[in-house]
């Protein structure tokens, strides 16, 4: 500033280190903007469910209004084993198709379907999977129809973080699988699966957070019941816990309220444990295996 | 052609176990000289002794070939590996096709009853339903059903546009302190943010949303402009838009930032990345010149991110179109409600099927969840253009793949 001045070139100068400072300032707010709702929603959540937080709605069962979320813990378990299983195969499985039996430049039609079904609205999941399994095949409200239709919302987002953990994979594992003569099926198994496995369990992680969370593909799928679940394949609803933060949130009841509370208190810590351990998975992961290409670069001074 | 696979791998097996145990042996043969023959000089008497682990060694080295072997029997079925993996990954390709042909199959009905006027309308009425359904067309409905999603489609459309207005500016101005400014350890932590912001569930935004956002914008945010500013301004028609009454907590306005607040992670994430891939020498060529940092970010950093900037936004755009829980919650779900202010409660396609279907079920004739279906796929069509859209965009310029669907 002080040697602008003295180059003459004052006015110019001044106008366009005002117009740097205003470009940083309104990112600072920009930034500022996005830190504050986080901390805004999690406090927010916690601090109004901690005041009435008490340890018994893990063990009872909901009687009316007020109860426990039992029947919706459990329930949110079960549906999440079958996603994680179900998806999980489906999604590893694709991934490894994409990432190792098509060229990086071909398969761009699977690839794409999948990108493109991870952007369907989780209403039209939800409303195809009533139409379809819940009336047309008479599965009836069942912990079936919503594993289903949870699996297929969340199989792209699988697939894509197993492709690319495989294709991070260095090509020298299957070149050196190769010249040991190995099978290209002994070599992924062996050689290429072992790295890549913490990125596939990554993608799972946030797969399942992802199916904590959805609420509207259950709702005429799923359905909801206050007992624990059953494991019959058709007319078995099933609870789960957006479900009670769904219905409960707008009753004319305090205990209502109260249970809104508790289970949007519980999905958001378990989001929170689950993005947390995703992030551990990969940083012990990178911080192990130097061979494993670095896909952050550090900041550039 | 599966008989001769099976075949092959039988006889491949056979030629496996033929070859190993001939591998399993060799080694053994040349270790034991070997071991008897370093141990002979240390020691005469007790050459057995030394010489046993080397045999051990040697019977050790035999076992893994066993072992593989034995399971090699078993996984010559990779050889139908690559078959089986393609079959799964076709899954989510069939599985647009079926939701696709799914509604287009539930909601012909509807499309034949409601016509074109579905697009024009804004009306919503499932009909006298205490008396017999009637046929119209070859299609049964009850007296008087009329339906029209024009209110709709308009709900959708500005709320999310409302999203992307307010989400775009915050996520790139992010975008570029993350990048440029802040220290790595920072900006790890505002990548967690991000992070946690993409992980809440909708329903839990919804309840932040209607307990705590909406009404600290309708009491304490919104009236700064709509009364004092706004109220004050000529009654024209593009001002109008932003006068109050604010209302009480819900509607267009809470929507619409509780949408930005959803979508702020996907756009703000995908600028990062592609910020960080500008080549560093023609930035510092930018401020070697004599730029400013503002200046060289307008010159060099945002042309070569900007499709990859506008992909993302679609890719929100996508997200906000559809979402459903949190709108539903806060938006004050009505149904056949024009949009003319930005305040008042409002309707978006995604909330309207989900708020709706329990009673469009009293609709015997079905016309009423025939017309929910031809809803779905207004709404999958809109939202199949935009990812479309945006993945071809950024395909064609940018090396950063989007990030798919909630962008974590």
């Amino acid at each position: 500033m002080a040697l602008a001045a003295t180059a003459g070139a004052a006015p110019g100068v001044r106008r366009r280190k005002l117009g740097n400072r205003v470009l940083w300032s309104a990112c600072a707010v920009a930034l500022a903007l996005v830190v504050a709702p986080v901390v805004w929603i999690v406090v927010g959540v916690v601090g109004r469910a901690v005041a009435h937080f008490h340890f018994s709605i893990l063990s009872t069962y909901p009687v009316g209004n007020g109860g426990g979320l039992l029947n919706s813990v459990e329930g949110t378990g079960v549906i999440v084993a079958g996603v994680l299983v179900l998806a999980g195969t489906v999604g590893v499985a694709g991934g490894v198709y994409l990432a190792e039996y098509t060229r990086a430049d071909r398969g761009g039609f699977l690839r794409g379907a999948s990108e493109v079904l991870a952007g369907v609205p989780s209403i039209v999941f939800g409303y195809v999977g009533y139409i379809v399994l819940v009336v047309r095949f008479h599965w009836g409200d069942s912990v079936v129809a919503g594993i289903v239709v949870l699996s297929l919302l969340v199989v792209p987002y699988i697939t894509k973080t197993t492709e690319v953990a495989l294709r991070n994979v260095p090509t020298n594992y299957r070149e050196g699988g190769e010249a040991l003569g190995m099978s290209s099926g002994a070599t992924l198994r062996r050689l290429v699966l072992r790295p890549a496995l913490p990125g596939i369990a990554t993608g799972l992680i946030l797969a399942l957070a992802i199916a904590i969370g959805e609420t509207a593909p259950l709702l005429y799928t799923a359905g909801y019941s206050s007992r624990p679940p059953t494991f019959a394949l058709h007319h078995s609803p099933i609870g789960y816990l957006t479900y009670n933060v769904w219905t409960d949130f707008n009753q004319p009841s305090a205990l209502a309220h109260q249970r809104a509370n508790d289970a949007a208190l519980l999905l958001i810590l378990i989001v929170l444990v689950l993005i947390v351990v995703a992030r551990l998975v990969v940083m012990t992961t990178q911080r192990y295996s130097p061979d494993r290409p670095q896909r952050v670069g550090k900041a550039t001074p | 052609m599966l008989s001769t696979g099976r075949t092959k791998v039988g006889g491949e097996e056979e030629a496996a176990a033929g070859s190993s145990p001939r591998a399993a042996t060799a080694p053994a043969a040349v270790h034991a000289p070997a071991g008897s023959s370093a141990s002979a000089p240390s020691s005469g008497g007790g050459g057995a002794g030394p010489g046993a682990p080397p045999a051990g060694a040697g019977g050790g080295a035999g076992r893994p070939p066993a072992r593989r072997r034995g399971r090699s029997s078993w996984w010559r079925a990779e050889r139908l590996l690559p078959h089986g993996l393609h079959v799964f990954a076709f899954i989510p390709l069939v599985a647009l096709a079926l939701l696709l042909g799914a509604l287009v199959w539930k909601a012909l009905p509807a499309i034949r009853y409601n016509g074109t006027g579905f697009f024009t309308r804004s009306v919503w009425s499932l009909g006298n339903l205490y008396v017999l359904p009637v046929k119209t067309g070859g299609v049964a409905h009850p007296p008087e059903a009329a339906y029209g999603a024009l209110s709709l489609v308009e709900g959708t459309l500005v709320s999310s546009a409302i999203a992307i207005v307010l989400a775009v500016p915050v996520a790139v101005g992010t975008a570029l302190v993350v990048v440029e400014k802040l220290p790595p350890r920072l900006s790890t932590g505002i990548g967690f943010c991000l992070e946690v912001l993409a992980g809440v569930p909708s329903v839990v935004f919804g309840l932040w949303g209607w307990f705590t956002l909406g009404p600290f914008l309708a009491h304490d945010i919104a009236p700064i402009w709509a009364d004092h500013i706004f109220n004050h301004l000529p009654d024209v028609p593009v001002l109008r838009f932003f006068r109050g009454p604010t209302g009480g907590g819900t509607g267009l306005f809470v929507a619409g930032v509780v949408l930005a607040i959803m979508i702020l992670p996907i756009v703000a994430a995908t600028s990062r990345d592609l910020l960080r891939q500008v080549p560093r020498g023609t930035v510092e060529g930018a401020l070697a010149l004599g730029m400013t940092d503002a200046e060289s970010l307008r010159a060099v950093n945002m042309p070569w991110v900007r499709s990859g900037v506008i992909g993302a936004t679609v890719l929100g755009l996508g997200r906000a179109l559809g979402e459903t829980i949190a709108v539903a919650m806060v938006g004050g779900s009505l149904v056949a409600a024009p949009v003319h202010s930005l305040y008042p409660d409002f309707g978006t396609i995604a909330a309207t099927i989900v708020n709706t279907l329990d009673s469009a079920l009293t609709d015997v004739s079905g016309l009423a969840t025939d017309t929910l279906a031809e809803l779905a796929l207004v709404l999958l069509v809109i939202t199949l253009v935009a990812n479309v859209g945006a993945r071809l965009l950024v395909r064609r310029v940018a090396t950063t793949a989007l990030p798919v669907g909630r962008g974590i």
